[in-house]
């Protein structure tokens, strides 16, 4: 079995373990095997890390088995410098999330901890999988787990969000299955990527596959004008539900576009491609207009999070090496910084269990330990030099730039909306005078909330300062994904 | 005619037979109030009919015998296997329910139980229009008397009404169908109306009225819509543990009767009948899924959930004939062969949870009766839930797999309307997914009613446990199956 076999299953199969086996009787002893099976998933993944070949674009870790004879799909893994990073991110967020639900969740905490290990292991599928039905089925097998984890430990509207959720992606990825199907077809009978990459495509047939996988993806992105499951979604999701998809599930669709439209349909996305950009630049600047006048919190970070979502395609669609790997950078570092904007919510949460601004206020009186992570995380937020959330949005800017002045100038324009929110929100819940009892009587955060914040606070800062381990694996694949897009695939 | 040589392919059949009419008599002298010993006998035959099944099956040889009008082939022998583990599963579920409701007074629940399996036995392996029809009756007046077997309940006994006279209208339907393709081709045998249609010099308008009678007694029997009417009341109103044993096994003689009439009889004829498929195909998949959505009784909204997944079935019969040509039809058929087997695995374990739930002098009917199951049940809970999400197709389960096998088929066509209706089939399965979602929203997120945990028998537990981990296993692992449709198809369709 090799690494990444690993990787994927060892989450799952503990977390199925934890999950059927578990007891609230003893909850205790759940979380600290769920504790032990996510640290357990994230070091297996760091070989993959340290024995990863930055030189080289193709493929590494590959594993590679028949799976379905009758339809010739296969069991075929591998990770690239495009995907390396965001199987770690993966088990890293889940460390971080079980860590997060430690004391907060205390019923049923076997099926918590359960559902989000698979969840995590199915995540990892994802961005290893190199057979395009294998990629599907862990696509969609994402939707078991977290249509539970909203719908059982969400808010009180949690019903209405777990639908939505549920329905909305798979209303997208079924057109994606058709266009599979057809590609099935069209190949001879073959789900394998680098088969498809290379399959000539008429302009027709490529502009309807385009929108299938456009379909797909932008939902899970969410791209504006679909945007519209995540802030519902967020608000009722637990944090730790919120954080996994912020983190991970929206890079899902993300890697989607890298991974098929891109290679797969190169003609179409350059046709459209404008299209994606126009969509991209009113979700940067429309969408973070709308994040500042939102009066819950964790509805303002889903804001934020599609219009810094908005930059990583915007990134994608310039076909320059600047443009993606400046994508990619701020998938991550929105991965680092939205998990811990989520968390802080759900700390301020547990305790006074409201999400609403206006019930804060001087926070930083009560708890400065608190107030200085947040601090550092919204300064993250909104793309201050030194911390992660710059180095990307700066990337993407460049590219922009180079690619159109007024493009460029319309996403720089998103950075003065992100401090605008993101301070402002500082502002109102943080700064100033103690406004109510329930703030006055807060507790500072324990070591556990110390624990998790500091990880992620580390890594922002890592990430913001020291980039270069981030952007250095991925400068061979992504010069070789534009190669690959660049090329026209149309019939001669 | 009758040679040593024939009795060997119809040895599953007389061992049925004989057994059927042994437990009759021996259950005579039973008096315990749970038919133990009957139970055990009933077990112990289907368990070794359908090791002899396997045995034949996995054989791979193709035996015709008594003058061509039995076969046994691969196909035939994998159905009967599957339609007797079926059974056997479902007088599993069943007993307690049916000990609980004074139906066990007699042992006619088991007796006829394995007279139906007989009747789907001569249904699979007839290769004449009449010996299928025979084996068709066999079922449906079992599946009457089964239905009508709760005599004191009112419900029970208008559902049995209903069934029988719309059984009636349908089995008459075929039987005019059946009755003039043999006017026109001048044969009952399979084979030799296959011959003679495919010459071209029989009256083409005649074949074809005769196609429509027998495409609309199929669909009667399969619940297609428009002749969909009575499985919505039946399901209802039937005893659970009949509606299981209607809803399950019998589903596959039904494909098999599908496979032979329209296959082994009338492939020349598939221009015509794939149309009229289509329409039932479309008809069907938009009146199951929206109905659906609209039940509370949970049977009910099964019922129309079959109907539903009956349209995918029909969408792999659809697809094997592209322009006269039968390159693709292994491929169409055995995606249809791998969907019906992957439905009657799944709605076993929805039915088998209900069926347990349903205990103690109550129904647990409605969707709501569901509430909180995963706080008083986790397992049964698990169970239902991997089924229902398998239903509505979502991977990593094996309606994932049955759905995709019949969509490519669909696709592979290449036919201008196939990609129009296969995105109109995941259209469907979209709205399917959400009344699906609905029961596993009450199981998960409602609190329950009771506090009462949910009881139930060794083997009950361990049936329903391999049943969930089935469909689970499946969905991770479809290859062996899809093989096993795809050689089954392939020799049916070579002989």
């Amino acid at each position: 079995m090799g690494i990444l076999s690993l990787a994927i299953w060892t989450p799952i199969v503990l977390g199925v373990l934890i999950f059927a086996l578990g007891r609230d009787e003893h909850a205790g002893l759940v979380r600290w095997a769920a504790l032990f099976s996510a640290l357990l998933s994230f070091f297996l993944c760091v070989p993959l890390y340290t024995d990863f070949d930055n030189s080289s674009a193709s493929m590494q870790f590959v594993e590679n088995m028949p799976w379905v004879l009758r339809f010739n799909m296969s069991y075929h893994l591998g990770v690239d410098g495009i995907s390396l990073w965001f199987v770690l991110l993966t088990s890293f967020i889940t460390l971080v999330v079980v860590i997060s639900a430690w004391e907060v969740i205390t019923e049923r905490v076997h099926q918590y901890m359960g559902a989000f290990l698979v969840l995590s292991g199915v995540m990892t599928g994802v961005f290893c999988a190199l057979d395009g039905m294998l990629f599907y089925v862990f696509f969609e097998a994402t939707l078991i787990p977290m249509y539970l984890i909203i719908g059982i430990w969400g808010g009180p509207n949690k019903i209405y969000a777990a639908f939505k959720f549920f329905l909305y992606t798979l209303m997208g990825s079924l057109l994606m299955l058709v266009a599979l199907i057809y590609l099935y077809i069209q190949s001879g009978g073959s789900f394998d990527l680098t088969v498809w990459q290379a399959l000539p495509l008429s302009s027709r047939a490529q502009t309807l596959l385009f929108f299938a996988f456009f379909a797909a993806f932008a939902v899970k992105v969410p791209m504006w004008p679909v945007h519209t499951w995540l802030p519902d979604v967020h608000v009722e999701a637990p944090t730790g539900g919120s954080a996994v998809l912020a983190a991970i599930m929206l890079k899902l669709g993300a890697y989607g576009f890298l991974r098929f439209s891109l290679p797969i349909t190169p003609d179409a996305s350059h046709e459209w491609a404008w299209l994606i950009i126009a969509l991209s630049v009113i979700a940067v600047v429309y969408v973070g207009l709308v994040a500042i006048v939102q009066q819950d919190m964790k509805k303002l970070v889903a804001y934020s999070s599609v219009a810094h979502m908005g930059f990583v395609t915007l990134g994608f669609f310039m076909f320059s090496p600047l443009g993606i790997s400046g994508g990619i950078v701020q998938m991550i570092a929105h991965g680092f910084v939205s998990t811990a904007m989520f968390l802080c919510i759900g700390v301020l949460y547990d305790r006074v269990h409201s999400r609403e601004i206006a019930s804060y206020g001087g926070v930083v009186n009560t708890m400065p330990k608190f107030a200085a992570f947040s601090m550092l995380f919204a300064m993250a937020n909104c793309g201050l030099p030194g911390t992660a959330g710059f180095v990307g949005e700066w990337m993407v800017i460049l590219a922009a730039v180079q690619f159109n002045f007024w493009i460029g100038l319309a996403a720089a324009s998103a950075l003065i909306f992100g401090a605008a929110y993101t301070l402002w929100m500082i502002k109102r819940v943080y700064l100033g005078p103690v406004v109510n009892e329930d703030v006055r009587q807060l507790s500072d955060i324990n070591a556990r909330e110390f624990a998790m914040l500091s990880v992620l606070a580390v890594a922002v800062m890592v990430m913001g300062l020291y980039p270069k381990p981030f952007t250095d694996v991925m400068n061979a694949s992504v010069d070789q994904l534009i190669q690959q897009a660049s090329v026209s695939k149309l019939p001669q | 005619m009758i040679d040593n040589f024939s009795w060997v392919a119809v040895y599953p059949e007389i061992v049925l037979l004989i057994m059927a009419c042994v437990i009759a008599m021996v259950d005579l002298w039973v008096t315990s109030p749970r038919r133990d010993l009957t139970y055990g006998l009933s077990l112990l035959t289907l368990a070794s009919v359908a090791i002899i099944q396997a045995l034949y099956a996995s054989s791979g040889t193709t035996l015709y015998s008594f003058g061509n009008m039995v076969v046994s082939d691969a196909m035939g022998n994998w159905l009967k296997c599957f339609a007797t583990l079926a059974m056997m599963v479902t007088l599993i579920y069943g007993r307690p329910y049916v000990a609980d409701r004074q139906m066990l007074k007699g042992g006619e629940w088991f007796v006829l139980s394995l007279f139906a399996l007989l009747g789907m036995f001569v249904m699979i392996s007839g290769n004449n229009f009449l010996v299928i029809y025979l084996g068709l009756e066999l079922l449906t007046l079992s599946s009457y008397a089964l239905v009508a077997l709760r005599r004191d309940d009112s419900n029970a006994t208008e559902a049995a009404m209903k069934y029988f006279v719309l059984g009636a209208l349908a089995s008459g339907f075929l039987l005019y169908g059946l009755s003039m393709l043999y006017g026109a081709t001048g044969s009952l045998d399979l084979s030799s109306v296959f011959t003679a249609v495919a010459t071209g010099h029989v009256k083409h308008q005649v074949l074809v009225l005769g196609v429509v009678f027998v495409v609309s007694g199929l669909a009667f029997k399969l619940g297609a819509a428009p002749f969909h009417m009575w499985v919505p009341d039946v399901y209802q109103g039937a005893p659970t543990a009949v509606t299981l044993m209607i809803g399950g096994a019998p589903k596959l003689a039904a494909f098999a009767m599908m496979m032979r009439l329209l296959v082994d009889g009338l492939l020349p004829l598939a221009i015509d009948w794939q149309q009229m498929l289509m329409v039932l195909a479309v008809v069907t998949l938009l009146i199951g899924n929206l109905s659906a959505i609209a039940q509370t009784n949970f049977k009910r909204m099964l019922a129309f959930s079959t109907i539903a997944q009956m349209g995918f079935v029909l969408i792999g019969m659809l697809s094997g004939v592209v322009n006269g040509n039968t390159l693709s039809a292994a491929n169409a058929y055995s995606s249809a062969m791998f969907y019906m087997i992957s439905y009657v695995l799944t709605t076993l374990g929805v039915f088998g949870v209900i069926l347990l739930l349903a205990r103690e002098g109550f129904e647990s009917e409605e969707i709501s009766d569901l509430a909180g199951l995963n706080q008083r049940s986790p397992l049964f809970a698990g169970v239902m839930a991997i089924c229902l999400f398998s239903l509505a197709g979502v991977p990593p389960l094996v309606g994932f797999f049955a759905k995709l096998s019949v969509i490519q088929a669909l696709v592979a066509t290449a036919q201008p309307a196939a990609l129009g209706l296969a995105i109109f089939a995941v259209a469907m399965s979209l709205i399917g997914a959400f009344y699906y979602l609905r029961v596993i929203k009450v199981m998960y997120f409602d609190p329950p009613l009771t506090a009462t945990t949910v009881s139930a028998g060794a083997d009950v537990r361990f049936v329903l446990a391999l049943n969930g981990g089935l469909v689970l296993v499946l969905g991770l692992l479809p290859g062996g199956l899809m093989a096993l449709c795809a050689n089954a198809v392939v020799q049916a369709l070579g002989s």
